[in-house]
């Protein structure tokens, strides 16, 4: 029988090693206190934690309108709970592994419908936006959620700028594929890469996002460097990571959870607490980072942005285009 | 394996094995105190009590399956323990789900139970254990007589309705699920008669 020992651990007595393997506990008690005391260390090692990754300030931002009052969850927290399947199925595996990540350079592939495909340089991509900070609900549909405070761009401004043409009515989106970089891509858990898509009067709406940036930093790696969507009314897998494609369609792109189970994860994906999972409830959240004892948080249709979506699905069964 | 020990080498075995299963439970309170239990704490705690009810269960499992394989009455001695830590495990899975996930709400639970079937396998599984762990105690054994070994057959059934509760909750990536499926593939092929004997009654297997 294995038994598992406790972890305890105190910031004076990690080997650069146990930084790398306990990575997940430590960066929950004092982050910045650690990293300043053993960051050498790890450096010296070459196994630090990607969080040593991030922490390049973004100068230049204003804040938005859109975002919501609730406290933001802590970094620790949005930084070592990340669903992103490139780097390992657990939720601790993508802070662990995202390191592996090369973001600099950077392209994106434009094409499809559009009137200036290319390979386009990100940094070039990015002269061009007005980056703003944005605090969103972020629900999963494993029925937990975060608040995070995104620093990004207007995904409808990107669009304008590719020239859509008359027969783009889907954008579709691709994550890296190199299991090189994302070792979780050498098991066939989704099928590689990572696609999603959105209609275009979704991607048009100005609350879609395209996220550089989270808490005045660059994206950390597992949050989905260098460049990712975030679609506050949708459940968080809508909300592609290092993207590196962008392609404009007249028919609906095939999506991955669609794919791998079409049953459980529809196109839309919108936030909805009055249609179940097929074995779970949707009409309460488990809030990351909230006591032990808290009760959990009711859902909210469309994740609480009902008064900027709702009109986009007028008239649609939500049930049926779930 | 010695054949023969003394009375009180076995209390002292079994007094090592009651503290070593014990063990879990303290890492997971330690945990829980010292604030360990990550970003989403009641999901921590609902993953570490199922690990371990099912890792006791197997273990139970495994006892009479060793009585065979090394010929000696030892490993019988401890099936009793470590069946009643197989339902300490599930009552405290039960418990984080009724107090933290659910909030001891009713209301929480008739919108949440319907609509999750692994929650409905979790609760029928989780009473017939109910039923294992009341009649466990010698006095009970022996007034119940040939129907508590048929009352205790559940036990299979009860194994099988928890891989499949871990099957049922997981989300595409089922590597952990398959490993308890196959050991408790295995620990069931020693079961082969019996099991025949429950699903072809009619069969006798001599």
């Amino acid at each position: 029988m294995l038994i598992k020992k406790p972890t305890d651990i105190s910031e004076n007595e990690v080997t650069p090693k146990a930084d790398f393997d306990n990575s997940r506990a430590l960066i929950s008690k004092s982050r910045r206190n650690f990293l300043a005391q053993s960051s050498s260390l790890m450096l010296a090692s070459g196994l630090a934690p990607s969080t040593l990754w991030a922490g390049n300030k973004i100068e230049n931002y204003t804040k938005s309108s859109y975002s919501i009052k609730d406290k933001p969850t802590p970094y620790e927290y949005v930084t070592t709970y990340n669903n992103f399947y490139e780097f390992g199925t657990a939720k601790g595996d993508p802070a662990v592994n995202a390191h592996l990540l090369k973001t600099k350079p950077w392209s994106v592939t434009v094409e499809g419908e559009v009137g200036k495909p290319g390979v386009y340089d990100l940094e070039d991509i990015l002269k061009r936006q007005q980056l703003e900070e944005r605090i969103y609900r972020l629900r999963c549909v494993e029925a937990w959620s975060m608040v995070v405070p995104w620093i990004g761009f207007s995904l409808a401004d990107l669009i304008k700028q590719m020239e859509p043409t008359s027969k783009a009515k889907y954008v579709e989106f691709t994550t890296l594929h190199d299991p090189e970089q994302m070792p979780g891509q050498k098991r066939s858990t989704l099928k590689w890469p990572y696609v999603e898509a959105l209609r275009m009067d979704e991607a048009m709406n100005p609350l879609s996002l395209m996220a550089t940036g989270l808490y005045g930093e660059e994206m950390p790696n597992q949050n989905g460097a260098p460049l990712r969507l975030v679609v506050p009314w949708k459940y968080g897998f809508k909300s592609i990571k290092s993207i590196v494609k962008i392609r404009l369609t007249e028919h609906m792109p095939k999506t991955s959870w669609n794919e791998v189970a079409g049953r459980e994860y529809g196109f839309y994906a919108n936030v909805n607490p009055d249609v179940p999972h097929p074995r779970w409830s949707q009409s309460r959240e488990r809030v990351i980072g909230a006591s032990l004892f808290a009760a959990k948080r009711k859902t909210d249709m469309f994740n609480g942005y009902g008064e900027q979506v709702a009109d986009l699905y007028k008239g649609m069964n939500l049930k049926r285009f779930f | 394996m010695a054949k023969r020990i003394s009375k009180r080498q076995l209390t002292a075995l079994k007094a090592i094995v009651f503290i070593a299963s014990l063990l879990p439970f303290s890492c997971i309170i330690w945990d829980a105190f010292n604030e360990l239990l990550g970003a989403d704490p009641i999901q921590t705690l609902h993953f570490r009590t199922g690990d371990w009810a099912l890792r006791f269960l197997l273990t139970t499992l495994a006892m009479s399956p060793l009585q065979r394989v090394f010929n000696s009455p030892l490993p019988i001695r401890f099936r009793r323990m470590l069946g009643l830590f197989t339902f300490f495990y599930t009552s405290l899975h039960f418990a984080v789900w009724l107090v933290l996930d659910q909030s001891l709400s009713l209301d929480n639970m008739l919108e949440d139970v319907p609509e999750s079937p692994y929650i409905i396998l979790g609760l029928l599984a989780y009473s017939m254990l109910c039923a294992l762990a009341v009649t466990s105690t010698a006095g009970i054994m022996q007034r119940m007589g040939k129907s508590w070994f048929t009352l205790h057959k559940l036990v299979y059934l009860i194994a099988i309705m928890g891989v499949v509760h871990f099957f049922w909750l997981t989300k595409l990536d089922y590597a952990e699920p398959t490993v308890y499926a196959m050991l408790l593939a295995v620990l069931l092929a020693f079961r082969w008669r019996i099991i025949k004997v429950i699903f072809m009654p009619k069969e006798k297997v001599s």
